[in-house]
């Protein structure tokens, strides 16, 4: 049974649960954590690098050694902290890093052998021979790292959610509910967000006795605040909700874990949202952590956080043990013994390490005839797998006592949860007095209140939040809250004292843990001073403090105090490490969101996707497009597919789906003299129903793409793009108009995805338009080659160029998307009787290849002019400008010995070439240099041999002579040749 | 994540935006007569300021329109924004005063300290 009165747990509510292979029973509103606690199980696991038992600490998302394995399969989730872990039904954890079981381990001899395991103990070792490293390797990953992570795709659901409010309040305890109820009289949207699931921070810790708000218990004021909150639409509260990151503008990420009481019960529910929320003002309310205090072998289980232990009385209604000793710097921890007593529970004794006791808190205690050890200090603790006594000694003194205890309850002051104020840009100061980095200097609308303000008292936090709280808000005060503030009795407070080390003497003989999850020692701070180690960034590197999942929460401040007292600097010249997002971990699945698997990117497909899916054909990625990338017939190979598809387009007919070229519409008095600046050659002649094909620099002279463009009017053209270039393409064409040329009147339109555009390519071709429009004679007078013509098939209308990217007869016929499949598919029925044969984007490489034509990005890669592509018939010699003209005068562009473009042929006619490989002399030296490479390599079944394309130093130049392509295993000797492979003298194309 | 007040759209999310470099860099109207040092600075020379840069962005996925921005690169705080050909405003600096003595402008918090 439960103590009454405790503030989480609903005792009609039973749940079972499995924690290593056992059924334990807890109730709804446990945590794992307390219901662990509540059966008695203190040892969780075993530490990260000396195996060492450990056991639950704190309450909270601080936990550095309560973190469990949670769930089995698909389901699993590693490194859960169990004080995180709302318990449901059925809940399977398992402790980590333990084998073959937590209570004998195997890996524990590493605690035996921990002289030999210092910091950087790794780092050390692992270095010589270097060779060797791969070997380590292996044996470190293995022994490294603590939970498993999940070899099946994640089942549950995960969903992005954008919110804006006027005031986010982060925290709901006794200053962020306060502040929500002046946000919300004030009509403001507002947004709480609290990372547990239940309202009320520190409250939930709280007994129902002591620190009255208007004469009311802390319950009570929550329950009277949270009805009126609730009852209005302004406000909206959400709990189980850890918000992770602050960034620019008051743009802040939190993530919601939705129904965490469900369990796996919810695979086809979303599990988490993250909450993307841009806020006008952000109201800090986070609260702060309580600090460990580092003696020898203080890492036992049974050795918790004395807050947390209240918290488990007040909050879950458990008693954690029968002799229960509390060890303390300053006054809080005293708390937790009035806490017990009002439990009817006695405490053995309070070690204090301070001399004099001037706090209301401790004098309260010492009227209860609690034994208070002043000026002393804890030695040592003893008990394997969970506390049994503790060895306290005077300062200055030599007399050793030991107490027994089950239960040791220790605070070293408080750390603000300054966190996400610092993610925010704000600056921290040190405050000497209870060593505590508090918020100094704001760089966005933040404010920071209560005790992540540094704020501890409650009469102060009152007061504070409601004075900041309504100027940050540019509130009347008087009208505020209908007159009614809130305040409270003072408690004196005793100074803190400073204990970081507090048995310095025997620091290179103990182990004082610092940081519990990554098993960091005082010892291994000093032995990364005394190596030279002097930045506290470095120091936290090399002995790896503050940087495990827990980022630290409750030692990086000890580490600081240990190095101020090692190395004799006040710890405000220290400085701190940086609080990096996220402020605990976050799952992959969460910030994938819905972007996963066909989300993950958009996937373009063309009107004809459908046919070339029934028709076999494997795709190729182009930019977002699928492409078809061959059609194999009956198990067909590759080679034997693009063979066939490439010599059937020569000889008789193929079929392209050419829809994912990019088209833009130009419309415009100004588009001539546009194209003028924007290609390299002349536009201004171009006839209305002619075509011209065009190369595109940047400024610097490179191409950036190709294409043909058709004048369809006075003052309307179609550009064609590359696929992969179409939208940066329009970008740029936009920006030169937007920004340089705002005086001329274009006007662009992207119409890729309005027209389909069907490739009938080869010797034959000619007959499949002639059925298709009967009316048009499609003779080389009526209809030349780079001509158009806007026609109609079965009433609708088409625009048809003669044009080519084969060298063969080609006709492009562009027509509405929604009538492209119906065309496609009568232009194969009519074109049956010529073996009309689809082909891919590699037979259309090939055959590009085979007559010498560029594909921008494949033998152009942003540092090849027109002139290296020996298109100098291209680039206008009369344009005063256009972009990228002067460039080609620059003394780089314009040198001889640029690499230029020429076909390369192996002497061996059976070798098809890598692509990319390199190209050197025939006599050449050691270090070779090479002169070129190679950009395009097929084997062409027209030719009955291999092509190459390839870069060359000054290649155009060299035709005829030999060059050597070496490979691992033979040098393979090639001839410079002219690219063109096939009809050089146009008879194809033209005929 | 920045919120950017696009002059034809109002303030929307960084993510429908792109930037387009440094702003106020005219295309010379007469290349041929410029030399390669001269081509060159207009081509490739680029100011990489800790502090006020002004910036072209585009609105990219919304109006599709250029524009200009002044951004302290250091903070990332926006202090103006003006349509193309406008001339910059004149922008106060903005810089941080320090409470450690450290830089003015610099990451994270002050892990450096002031060296006497």
């Amino acid at each position: 049974m439960r103590l009454q009165n405790n503030k989480n747990i609903d005792q009609t509510k039973k749940i079972s649960f499995f924690f290593d292979g056992k059924k334990y029973y807890g109730y709804e509103g446990d945590t794992l954590a307390s219901a662990l606690l509540y059966n008695g199980v203190h040892l969780i696991g075993r530490s990260f690098k000396y195996h060492r038992p450990r056991g639950i600490i704190s309450a909270g998302c601080e936990e550095p050694n309560g973190i469990v394995q949670l769930e089995l399969n698909e389901f699993t989730e590693p490194n859960r902290r169990a004080t995180e872990v709302i318990l449901y039904q059925g809940l399977i954890a398992k402790s980590q890093n333990r084998w073959p079981s937590v209570k004998f381990d195997f890996g524990a001899i590493n605690d035996l052998l921990a002289p030999f395991f210092p910091a950087g103990f790794y780092y050390k070792t692992f270095m010589w021979p270097p060779k060797f490293w791969k070997t380590y390797e292996h044996f470190i990953r293995h022994a490294a790292g603590l939970g498993n992570s999940p070899k099946k795709d994640d089942p549950h659901k995960y969903e992005h959610y954008h919110y804006h409010c006027d005031t986010l309040i982060v925290g709901s305890g006794i200053s962020g509910l306060y502040a929500a109820k002046i946000a919300a009289t004030q009509n403001l949207k507002v947004l709480l967000i609290e990372q547990e699931n239940q309202i009320g921070g520190s409250i939930l810790s709280s007994n129902n006795y002591d620190n009255k708000i208007n004469g009311k218990s802390q319950s009570e004021w929550k329950a009277k605040i949270l009805d009126e909150l609730n009852k209005l639409n302004n406000v909206k509260i959400v709990t189980n909700t850890i918000l992770f990151a602050y960034m620019h503008y008051n743009y802040l990420l939190a993530i919601q874990d939705l129904q965490p009481n469900k369990g796996t019960d919810k695979k086809n529910l979303i599990r988490q949202v993250v909450w993307k929320i841009r806020a006008k003002k952000v109201i800090l309310a986070t609260g702060s952590i309580e600090r460990p205090l580092t003696f020898n072998n203080n890492d036992r289980p049974g050795i918790m956080l004395a807050n947390s232990v209240s918290k488990y009385l007040n909050g879950y209604g458990i008693n954690l043990g029968k002799k229960i000793v509390i060890f303390t710097n300053n006054d809080s921890a005293y708390q937790t013994a009035i806490d017990f007593h009002y439990r009817n529970i006695n405490i053995v004794a309070v070690v204090d390490v301070r001399n004099n006791l001037e706090g209301e808190l401790p004098l309260k205690v010492k009227n209860l005839g609690i034994k208070i050890y002043t000026s002393s200090i804890i030695l040592d603790t003893s008990g394997r797998n969970k506390i049994k006594s503790v060895h306290i000694k005077k300062i200055n003194q030599n007399n050793v006592k030991i107490l027994n205890c089950d239960l040791l309850c220790m605070s070293g002051g408080w750390s603000p949860t300054v966190h996400l104020f610092t993610q925010s840009r704000g600056k921290l100061r040190f405050r000497e007095e209870d060593s505590c980095f508090v918020p100094h200097q704001t760089f966005q609308d933040t404010l920071s209140i209560g005790s992540c303000n540094g704020v501890f008292d409650l009469k102060s936090i009152l007061n504070e939040t409601f004075n900041s709280v309504n100027n940050f808000l540019n509130t009347n005060e008087k009208e505020s809250l209908n007159g009614e503030i809130f305040d409270s009795e003072v408690t004196n407070t005793g100074k803190q004292k400073n204990a970081w080390l507090v048995d310095k003497e025997n620091i290179s003989k103990s182990k004082m843990f610092v940081d519990f999850q990554n098993d960091v020692t005082a010892k291994d701070i000093k032995i990364a001073l005394s190596e030279g180690f002097q930045s506290i960034e470095h120091v936290k590197r090399y002995t790896t403090n503050g940087m495990a999942t827990d980022q630290g929460k409750t030692s990086n401040v000890n580490a600081l105090g240990i190095i101020s007292e090692l190395s004799g600097k006040d710890i405000s010249s220290l400085g701190t490490t940086t609080f990096r997002l996220p402020y605990t971990p976050v799952t992959f699945g969460a910030l994938a969101g819905r972007f996963v698997k066909e989300f993950f990117d958009i996937e373009r497909t063309t009107p004809i996707h459908s046919w070339h899916i029934n028709n076999n054909a494997l795709f190729e990625d182009v930019g977002q497009w699928k492409r078809p990338w061959y059609y194999p017939i009956n198990n067909e190979k590759m080679d034997d597919a693009v063979n066939r598809e490439v010599k059937a387009t020569r000889d008789s007919l193929g079929i392209l789906d050419a829809s994912t070229l990019g088209k833009i519409d130009l419309k415009g008095r100004d588009v001539s003299e546009f194209l003028n600046r924007v290609y390299t050659n002349a536009w201004s002649k171009l006839a209305i129903g002619k075509c011209r094909y065009g190369v595109m620099l940047g400024d610097d002279g490179m191409v950036i793409d190709d294409g043909v463009t058709t004048r369809l009017g006075e003052h309307h053209y179609l550009m064609t793009t590359t696929t992969g270039n179409a939208a940066s393409v329009m970008s740029k064409l936009e920006d030169w108009l937007q920004t340089e040329w705002p005086e001329l009147e274009v006007y662009l339109t992207s119409v890729t995805e309005q027209f389909g555009t069907i490739s009938l390519n080869g010797p034959n071709s000619r007959k499949i338009v002639e059925s298709l429009f009967p009316d048009q004679n499609f003779n080389n007078e009526n209809f030349p080659h780079m001509s158009f013509k806007e026609l109609n098939t079965d009433g609708v209308p088409c625009r048809v160029m003669r044009i080519s990217f084969t060298g063969e007869i080609c006709y492009e016929i562009n027509i509405p998307s929604s009538y492209t499949l119906s065309l496609w598919n009568k232009c194969i029925s009519l074109g049956e009787s010529y073996n009309i044969t689809p082909y891919g984007t590699e037979a259309m490489h090939v055959l590009r290849a085979e007559k010498g034509y560029i594909i921008v990005g494949q033998e152009t890669d942003g540092s090849v002019t027109p002139i290296d592509l020996d298109m100098n018939w291209i680039v206008s010699k009369k344009k005063y400008d256009f972009i990228g003209k002067r460039a080609l005068t620059r003394s780089d562009t314009a040198k001889e010995d640029r690499k230029q473009l020429v076909g390369i042929l192996t002497v061996d006619p059976s070798i098809v070439l890598e692509e990319g490989a390199h190209l050197v002399e025939v006599e050449t030296s050691i270090p070779m240099p090479m002169v070129g490479h190679i950009t395009s390599s097929y084997y062409s079944p027209n030719l009955g041999r291999s092509i190459a394309l390839g870069l060359v130093k000054n290649g155009i130049k060299k035709k005829g002579t030999k060059l050597i392509v070496p490979t691992n295993n033979k040098s393979i000797e090639v001839e410079i040749t002219s690219p063109v492979f096939i009809d050089p003298e146009n008879e194809r194309l033209l005929a | 994540m920045l919120l950017i007040n696009c002059p034809y759209c109002g303030e929307r999310e960084q993510e429908e935006f792109s930037c387009g470099g440094e702003a106020h860099i005219e295309r010379p109207k007469n290349p041929p007569d410029l030399n390669d040092d001269q081509w060159a600075d207009y081509l490739f020379l680029r100011q990489n300021i800790k502090g006020l840069q002004y910036e072209r962005w585009n609105h990219s996925f919304g109006c599709r329109q250029w524009f200009n921005v002044a951004r302290n690169t250091a903070t990332d705080e926006i202090l103006a924004v003006y349509k193309m050909g406008e001339k910059p405003p004149v922008v106060e600096s903005n810089d941080p005063i320090t409470p450690c003595g450290e830089p003015a402008i610099g990451s994270g918090n002050f892990s450096t300290s002031k060296k006497s």
